[in-house]
């Protein structure tokens, strides 16, 4: 039997994230050990959150242009209000998922384009940001330094961190009946509500679960920097959706993968590495990583051409 | 109305249901009673009415007039008790989720049937309802529906609608069920109607193969025009008694001002298909494309504007233009004024250096708003200050301007009054006499009476090729509804 179009698609993030973890190896062939491994994949907890949380929004047809900003927020008030006074740190970071479950509920209502209504978010976030955190500061909970600097026996922490939230989240966006639903308004919204769900709902709960991963990137984010800083992951906002994109997902038509979404956040956080090996001039990185990205996106659009040939003959 | 009156209440009836979207009556008053173990054939021609009814019948569209009682209750009516009742829909275009399982879709469609380990019971239900009706299926419900093949996605939609899940299914619906599916599997559908409807079941099946409704459907109503002009049993048809019985009775005919091309012409165009007759077009003709909306006229017609649009670089002079149908959606430009509307097509002759000579410009929309008569006290008002017959001017008169030899129209002038489409058809015979050649896709049977030679399609193809007194309503019925044994009569 020939290997499913799904396996194939899935398969493209971890054979790039192959290639570039050997072209480390081979560059640098101290990587690889735990303590190499741990580095190279220091800052891919919170991508790969952030990534997750936009695979939600492009799983209804939705793209969320404010990621880096809110995740940016999300860490000013865990390096302030969570660090200083838990319970209304707490309260902020609750209060920003109602708000995002909100946003959803008015994007359907009002029939606005996702794209406006975060991209008009995004400069609320920062702002909150700037005004929680003028300047860059703040300290991590003592107890979230202590989970994102965990050395697991065998497996550097980022890696089993990222295997877990990979698991979890595909339980939830694939094996629950929230997720099927929610994946159901992306590929075909009319029979979704034809058949008795509410749409309303689907698109609040995928918004508001958007806004959890995104307030746990944050988290994550302070407890490996340390401090925050609001400009710290505006980034994101890109990497999140390559990352969704590089992990076989769709803009539109509700194909998402978690398990992929996450290979692909850890491809590109590995990008930057590689570059760094190559001893690129950093003033080159930044486009050397587009160049990256550009490279394997074009690989899948070869492979969707295929995919459609065959789906004619 | 309905001659065999059963001891049994109706399932579902509607009486005197009326419908209007805008200028178009869609529905006139019709009454209809579904029974329970009845298989009722729906047959019309487009614009019949049958998609509004079924509408109707399904609680998405409520009718301005009119009452649907279902289970003898005249309540509410929408597709929440549609559900209730047991009412299930299988649409032309289908409506599975693409991105999801099989069984995933089986969990969508039937909400409130699944336990918390649902994935299991969702496979088991998908399976045991695709195994129903299409023995011997070989679909893989973990498969993604999008990796199957049409006739395969047609299958589970069809299944799933008759699947055992919670409510029973006392209702089913079915709109052109077997547009895709070979002759075998379709016998398998007809045989598991039958089977359904022998159990007490109720279905309403709309289908453009007569024979397949003549030999499965127990009663059949026949609609034209927004009513019902036949509802008998099924018996008592005939296929050329069905294909009577859509068109007229009896109307004039109008063909003034043909041109009159007869025998072989040197076509300026042809556009060979995959399948079907090559539809030919020759310089000063009218070519009209017919058939049941959605069997390949519009495809067609983009195909040959594809094939003679400009890719990389656009002369002077463009070789096609194209009205189209959707005026909102790939018509007009909602912001701009009439003018530039009217004027977007020729700016490549209005400009000097570049830049648009507004003089020339304004010029060039005041002859045409006189020439075909655009109604408006000032061309710099916005387009959408117009009625939508006359921005459908406009739109005409953009392709004229163009100067194009060759115009294809995809079904303009639906919802279109009668007063201005008089107007448009005397502006096509203008042009067509001084040289230039239309081609006209139309869902009304009449428009094609217009034209110099007719392509009916069915299926993707042309299927038949109606030249001169040849064009007639019973010719282009025909050939739109032939099954495999009237092929030859079209």
């Amino acid at each position: 039997m020939r290997p499913s179009s799904d396996l194939i698609r899935l398969a493209l993030p971890f054979v790039a994230l192959g290639a570039l973890l050997g072209g480390v190896f081979w560059l640098q062939p101290r990587a690889m050990s735990y303590t190499g491994l741990n580095l190279l994949f220091n800052l891919a907890v919170p991508i790969a959150l952030a990534t997750l949380a936009q695979m939600f929004i492009i799983a209804v047809n939705d793209l969320d242009l404010s990621m880096g900003a809110f995740v940016g927020f999300a860490a000013c008030v865990t390096a302030t209000f969570l660090n200083e006074t838990p319970w209304l740190g707490g309260l902020i970071l609750l209060a920003s998922v109602a708000v995002y479950a909100a946003l959803g509920v008015v994007i359907h209502l009002r029939r606005l384009p996702a794209i406006v209504v975060t991209l008009g978010m995004s400069f609320v976030w920062l702002g909150l940001a700037v005004m929680i955190l003028p300047a860059p500061g703040g300290a991590a909970p003592g107890w979230l330094r202590t989970l994102m600097t965990v050395r697991p026996p065998g497996i550097p922490m980022a890696l089993a961190a990222s295997l877990l939230i990979a698991l979890a989240a595909h339980l939830v966006v694939a094996r629950s009946a929230l997720g099927v639903v929610i994946r159901g308004v992306g590929g075909n919204e009319r029979s979704v509500a034809r058949a008795g769900w509410s749409v309303l709902h689907a698109r609040a709960a995928a918004y508001a679960l958007a806004g959890l991963f995104g307030v746990l990137s944050g988290m994550a984010l302070v407890g490996l920097t340390t401090s925050a800083d609001a400009n710290i992951a505006l980034r994101y906002t890109l990497l999140s959706i390559a990352g969704v994109i590089l992990g076989g997902g769709e803009f539109v038509g509700g194909r998402v993968s978690a398990v992929g979404a996450v290979a692909g956040a850890l491809t590109l956080a590995l990008a930057g590495s590689f570059l760094s090996f190559l001893r690129l001039s950093p003033d080159w990185q930044i486009g050397a990583q587009g160049a990256i990205l550009i490279l394997v996106l074009a690989l899948r659009l070869g492979l969707d051409a295929i995919e459609q040939r065959r789906a004619r003959a | 109305m309905i001659p065999h009156m059963r001891d049994m209440s109706p399932l579902l009836s509607v009486s005197d249901a009326r419908l209007r979207f805008g200028e178009v009556t869609a529905l006139d008053g019709v009454s209809l009673a579904l029974h329970p173990g009845e298989c009722l054939g729906l047959v019309g021609h487009n614009g019949a009415g049958k998609s509004t009814l079924v509408n109707v019948l399904n609680g998405s569209l409520s009718p301005h007039a009119g009452r649907v009682i279902a289970d003898g209750h005249a309540g509410r009516w929408d597709v929440t008790t549609a559900r209730a009742l047991g009412l299930r829909c299988v649409f032309q275009e289908l409506s599975l989720c693409p991105n999801l399982t099989v069984a995933e879709n089986a969990r969508i469609l039937h909400r409130g049937h699944f336990g918390p380990r649902w994935r299991a019971e969702a496979r088991r239900l998908a399976r045991e309802a695709l195994d129903a009706v299409f023995p011997g299926h070989g679909i893989d419900v973990q498969a993604q529906v999008a990796s199957l093949a049409l006739a395969q996605r047609q299958m589970v939609e069809i299944a799933l609608a008759f699947a055992e899940a919670g409510r029973p299914a006392r209702l089913v619906i079915l709109d052109e069920p077997t547009s895709s599916l070979d002759a075998g599997v379709a016998g398998q559908l007809l045989a598991h109607i039958r089977r359904f409807v022998a159990g007490g079941g109720t279905v309403v099946l709309i289908s453009h193969i007569l024979s397949e409704v003549l030999a499965t459907a127990t009663r059949i109503v026949v609609m034209k025009d927004g009513r019902v002009v036949a509802d008998r049993p099924a018996d008592s048809f005939t296929q050329a008694g069905l294909v009577a019985a859509m068109g007229s009775t009896a109307r004039e005919r109008r063909r003034p001002g043909r041109n009159g091309l007869s025998g072989p012409v040197t076509p300026l165009v042809v556009q060979e298909m995959a399948r079907g007759l090559p539809v030919r077009v020759a310089a000063g003709e009218v070519v009209g494309l017919s058939g049941l909306a959605g069997h390949g006229q519009t495809e067609m017609l983009r195909a040959l504007h594809d094939r003679l649009a400009p890719g990389w670089i656009a002369g002077r002079r463009p070789k096609v233009a194209y009205v189209a149908g959707d005026r909102r959606h790939d018509g007009i430009l909602p912001l701009w004024s009439i003018r530039r509307n009217l004027t977007i097509s020729a700016l490549a002759s209005l400009a000097r250096r570049g830049l648009v000579d507004e003089r020339a410009e304004a010029a060039i929309a005041e002859h045409w708003r006189a020439r075909i008569g655009i109604r408006s006290p000032d061309l710099g008002l916005p387009i959408l200050s117009l009625s939508g017959g006359n921005q459908q001017k406009v739109l005409f008169a953009r392709a004229l301007l163009a100067e194009a030899p060759l115009v294809l129209m995809d079904d303009p002038l639906r919802g279109v009054d009668v007063g201005t489409k008089q107007e448009i058809y005397d502006i096509i015979r203008a042009e067509a006499a001084a040289g230039r050649a239309f081609v006209w896709y139309s869902t009304e049977i009449e428009e094609m009476e217009l034209c110099d030679r007719v392509y009916v399609f069915r299926e993707g193809a042309a299927v038949a090729e109606l030249t001169g007194d040849r064009i007639s309503e019973a010719a282009i019925l025909a050939a739109s509804f032939a099954g495999p044994d009237t092929e030859a009569a079209a």
